[in-house]
């Protein structure tokens, strides 16, 4: 690992290359690549059984890919081998579509745990880190409840904060406002906003079209284990482009009744 | 005059019952230090090791209290004494005593696993996989993370399983411990008042039983989970 004095190696932050991944005979992620820069947020956006999660997985090595590799700040994951790619995780955070936070622990606890389990931090100090990793997701006052008391986009604020905790270089979030009543989506969409415009890297699975286009330089799209389109959302949500990304998100527009590439987050 | 040799031996029983509650706890003690981790790893362990511990479960849970007993007693334990004597010429005998605690503690951790692995498997595998996310070790996520809850969840079938040995516990007495049952069996014989003293007996294993079961719940409701149902 790099010492933080020492510059960043050139290149981009995260750099997946031509990963594949069989599962049950099934050919679920077919040589994807993609790369991600300091601070860039992309958007994967496509139908359900893609392989989107699939791909989350694999550049985590929570799933260990067929094929391919996956560079972190130029460290590759597959020579870091058993034994190390632990912390090559922990400098991944992950968010999940329903959340799994830690059922038996208070709010402050879920986030500190990590702390002091994984990273071996002193009680008292994870216990303060919490307390402001919570802070930063608007969930003060709210250390000592329990999951099952909080709601939804509190639960999923409280994952972030878990997350963020840990330092991670980089977010993945997949589909992280999916289950959530449509009233609780502002508030966790805007604190992925600030995140980002606070320069964290993240690669975020969303359906949230308005959202994501308002945030992201680029669009991938997924389908059948492969990213058959990418580029910027004016470009791949307009209707001349005839993309299939245009045709997937007008079907989410046509209920919501909005233009791919007009919506906007809530405003604070 | 004979109801008063009834009440004077009642002492005499009750110390057959600290025999009883050392013979209880000890064998829930084993049961549970090798139940719990045979059901993390059938749940979460190699494949291999899962089905080998699955044949060990099947062998205790398939074999009558009372066997195992003569097994223990009459089969390791006399191979263990004759062994120790011809390789360090030391005369040894165990107690019978420890061969009950070590059948019926088998016998338990055979059942208690069946608990755990209920409860382990009932929890949602996405808090696993969020403990590895954060960079846990396999086995740190299952002491971190599964394990704690699947405790809680283990609390109502660990009760019955405790009620369950503590009234198996009574097969003792064949081996000569002296627990509740064998001190009745004497006093009944002696006396030839078979009813009153199984009746006392009886009546000594409710209130353990109804004791235990009572701190049992009472651990449920403290460790309760704030906002979850109680489990009880
Ligand atoms: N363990 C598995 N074994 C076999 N197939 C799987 C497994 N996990 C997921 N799949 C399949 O992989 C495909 C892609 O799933 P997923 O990555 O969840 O897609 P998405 O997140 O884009 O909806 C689906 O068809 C799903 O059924
Ligand atoms: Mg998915």
């Amino acid at each position: 690992m790099r010492t933080p004095s020492s510059p960043p190696p050139p290149g981009p932050l995260l750099n997946v290359v031509g990963v594949s991944k069989s599962l049950g005979g099934k050919l679920l992620l077919d040589r994807v690549s993609l790369s991600l820069n300091r601070g860039e947020l992309k958007v994967l956006i496509g139908p359900s059984g893609g392989g989107k999660s699939t791909l989350l997985q694999c550049i985590h090595f929570l799933l260990a890919p067929d094929e391919g590799d996956v560079f972190l700040d130029g460290v590759s994951a597959r020579e870091m081998g058993k034994k190390n790619i632990r912390s090559f995780r922990q400098e991944i955070g992950m968010i999940f579509q329903d959340f799994n936070l830690f059922d038996h622990l208070s709010a402050q606890n879920n986030v500190a745990i990590a702390l002091r389990r994984v990273k071996k931090i002193p009680k008292k100090e994870a216990l303060e880190r919490a307390r402001l990793e919570l802070r930063r997701v608007g969930l003060s006052g709210k250390e000592e409840l329990y999951p099952a008391q909080l709601s939804g986009g509190q639960k999923q604020r409280v994952s972030i904060a878990r997350a963020l905790a840990m330092d991670p270089k980089i977010m993945l979030l997949d589909e992280p406002t999916s289950a959530l009543d449509p009233e609780l989506i502002g508030e966790v969409l805007n604190v992925i906003q600030d995140l980002s415009e606070g320069g964290m890297t993240m690669l975020m699975v969303t359906h949230q079209v308005g959202f994501a286009s308002h945030l992201t330089e680029e669009i991938l799209f997924m389908e059948n284990g492969r990213i058959t389109e990418s580029g910027p959302p004016a470009l791949l949500l307009g209707e001349a482009s005839r993309s299939r990304t245009y045709e997937f998100c007008s079907k989410f527009m046509e209920i919501s009744g909005r233009d791919p590439a007009a919506a906007r987050p809530s405003s604070k | 005059m004979e109801s008063w040799e009834i009440i004077r031996s009642v002492p005499y029983i009750l110390g057959g019952g600290l025999y009883t509650i050392l013979l209880v706890v000890g064998a829930l003690a084993l049961g549970f230090a090798i139940g719990l981790p045979l059901a993390a790893l059938e749940a979460y362990g190699p494949r291999p090791l899962a089905k080998l511990l699955g044949v060990y479960v099947w062998f205790f849970r398939g074999v009558p209290i009372l066997v195992l007993l003569f097994l223990v007693f009459f089969g390791l334990y006399s191979s263990i004494e004759s062994f120790i004597l011809s390789h360090f010429g030391a005369r040894v005998s165990f107690s019978p005593f420890s061969a009950s605690l070590l059948a019926l503690g088998l016998a338990s951790s055979a059942y208690q696993s069946q608990i755990f692995r209920g409860a382990i498997l009932s929890l949602p595998r996405g808090q696993f996989k969020a403990a590895l996310a954060l960079g846990f070790s396999r086995p740190g996520a299952v002491l971190y993370v599964v394990l704690p809850q699947a405790l809680r969840l283990s609390i109502p079938g660990w009760t019955n399983e405790f009620s369950i040995l503590l009234k198996d516990s009574a097969v003792a007495y064949v081996l000569g411990t002296m627990e509740i049952m064998a001190r009745a069996k004497i006093l009944a014989t002696f006396t030839y008042r078979h009813v009153a003293y199984y009746a006392l007996a009886g009546v000594l294993y409710f209130a353990l039983t109804f004791l235990g079961v009572r701190l049992l719940r009472y651990i449920s409701r403290e460790t309760r989970i704030p906002g979850l149902g109680q489990e009880i």
